[in-house]
């Protein structure tokens, strides 16, 4: 008998690590093959050059740029919207009907596909102007930002222990200054997090941006035309049959992975502050 | 015998002044469920009366009445009426922000804000009244002394109230209150989630402060309602049973009801 339980600890026991192995395994490959691959191409030139026609060299400093003003332009637009949000949905209108509705059909959003909402700015701001724009990218990105942003806000303020909520309103203080000086304070951590994590997703981003920003070969700073940006850089030239451009593709690949995983870690280091 | 004729006639006086708080059938519902039934219950000036019974017979409910932070929950109603001062406070038309800071509250898990202890004590302070600089700072320490917290903590008013201990966060919780300057402060079990000596320097505190303020406590410690109150009212299944001189009550309660209570027989 406990020769049998021990037999069966065991089996579990070894299931359970095969099958974490197994996960990981993945992911280990996944890594292995993107710095092997893109190691090659990371040199100064990648950040300082354009994308190159084929047979010639360059970097992706314009796919870079790109990117970072269509999601520093989408935190811009989604944050304080889906703060407030959150915010509504935790706080203000935790009793309401409204508020529950609003709560699902978030989740609806949440994971409403990407490429749908792609098509959707694409109706809504790129056909009525006649052209590809990195504003309609990042419309694009700020939507799929939005519904992660109210989700995490919702529940990191619901987690604020209603005693403090009381003790707050007790000394008479409207409620838009407790929500602001009191509550958030306690909440922070959270809501940081989930912009963070909101963040990392979009910059991986690509379906969306194919109908909204699509791509530029060359430099532009202007949010009004097409952008270049390193997911759809990444498809075109992976896509492509030269070799100059699947080396710029990996190496695009590896500096995207480097910049979610450093960010996973800046989460971690948040959430962890924050259980303190 | 000098100290007992001294609070006996403390206690006379107590229940000789007039009520600041008087509470007029005062029914309470959560939802459907009724909490208190015609409750009536005059509380004097600058005394300290103790509300005992045993759990869910209604004290922390009527406490929350007072200054009507039942509100928050839109399911829960009270009817009758609670004068203070001449007003009814029950009346939606009377200002919350203005009752809430008169009649400031206290509750049984300390609730520190999550930022420093100076921020503790101004939040609501700098709401009510914009002070200058060095008024301000006079308020704080001013609020942390009356608390009895003051020599703890004068040299790390930047520190996160979250470091301070138990006890010490208790005690800021209080200074937050007295802060805005209460005419009514309602503790609400502060003693139940501390240690002894913390424990005793909270009742040290309400000695003090039942000078300048009318104090309601509730608390399920028949001996700390006996030690720190004037006046004593026992609650039970949502009704007032009995209520009066704190040393009548304790020791020749005229209720059956009470007398069982306060020897032990149930709750």
């Amino acid at each position: 008998m406990r020769l049998r339980r021990k037999l069966a600890d065991l089996l579990a026991l070894a299931f359970a690590t095969a099958a974490t192995l197994f996960g990981l395994l993945w992911l280990a490959w996944i890594l292995w093959t993107t710095i092997k691959q893109g190691a090659a191409a990371i040199s100064p030139a990648l950040f300082t050059q354009m994308t190159p026609p084929p047979g010639a060299s360059g970097g992706l400093l314009n796919a870079f740029y790109g990117s970072a003003v269509m999601v520093l332009l989408a935190l811009v637009i989604g944050t304080p919207v889906g703060i407030a949000a959150g915010t509504y949905l935790a706080e203000h209108g935790r009793h309401s009907r409204l508020a529950r509705s609003v709560g699902f059909l978030n989740d609806i959003l949440l994971s409403a596909p990407s490429i749908v909402i792609g098509l959707f700015v694409y109706e809504l701001l790129v056909r009525p102007a006649g052209h590809f724009s990195g504003f309609a990218g990042a419309v694009a990105l700020a939507m799929i930002l939005l519904p992660i942003v109210v989700r995490t806000t919702d529940e990191a303020l619901r987690l604020v222990p209603n005693q403090m909520r009381e003790a707050a309103f007790a000394l008479g203080v409207p409620a838009w200054r407790v929500t602001s000086q009191i509550i958030y304070k306690a909440a922070i951590s959270g809501i940081a997090t989930g912009v963070l994590l909101g963040l990392a997703r979009i910059a991986g981003e690509t379906a969306p941006l194919l109908f909204t920003a699509l791509n530029n070969q060359f430099w532009s700073a202007n949010i009004g035309q097409p952008l270049a940006n390193v997911p759809v850089v990444i498809f075109q030239y992976a896509m492509s049959p030269y070799d100059e451009w699947h080396a710029l593709a990996w190496a695009g690949a590896l500096v995207l992975t480097a910049f979610v995983l450093g960010l996973n870690l800046v989460v971690r280091f948040f959430a962890r502050k924050g259980s303190k | 015998m000098i100290h007992v004729l001294e609070r006996r006639s403390e206690e006379a006086l107590a229940a000789a002044s007039p009520a600041k708080i008087d509470v007029r059938q005062l029914d309470f519902f959560y939802g459907k469920t009724q909490a208190l039934k015609g409750v009536d219950l005059p509380v004097p000036a600058d005394a300290v009366t103790a509300i005992i019974g045993p759990s869910g017979c209604g004290k922390s409910t009527l406490l929350r009445t007072i200054n009507r932070i039942y509100e928050l929950y839109p399911d829960q109603r009270a009817e009758g009426e609670i004068i203070i001062d001449g007003r009814n406070i029950l009346d939606p038309r009377y200002s919350l922000s203005k009752l809430r800071r008169r009649v400031g509250m206290v509750f049984q898990k300390p609730t520190p804000f999550a930022t420093t202890i100076r921020k503790n004590v101004a939040f609501a302070l700098s709401y009510y009244e914009r002070l200058p600089k060095q008024e301000l700072a006079d308020r704080i320490e001013d609020a942390l002394r009356r608390a009895a917290l003051w020599d703890e903590v004068k040299d790390k008013l930047d520190a996160s109230a979250l470091s301070l201990s138990g006890g010490q966060q208790q005690r800021l919780c209080i200074a937050r209150t007295l802060a805005v300057r209460p005419e009514i402060i309602l503790l609400d079990e502060p003693t139940s989630a501390l240690d002894p000596v913390s424990t005793a320097k909270i009742e040290e505190l309400i000695h003090e402060l039942r000078q300048q303020f009318t104090i309601v406590i509730v608390t399920h410690n028949m001996q700390q309602a006996a030690r720190v109150s004037q006046r004593t009212a026992f609650f039970h299944l949502g009704e007032l049973i009995e209520v009066g001189d704190t040393s009548q009550i304790f020791t020749n309660p005229r209720v059956q009801r009470t007398q069982d209570y306060i020897t032990g027989r149930f709750g």
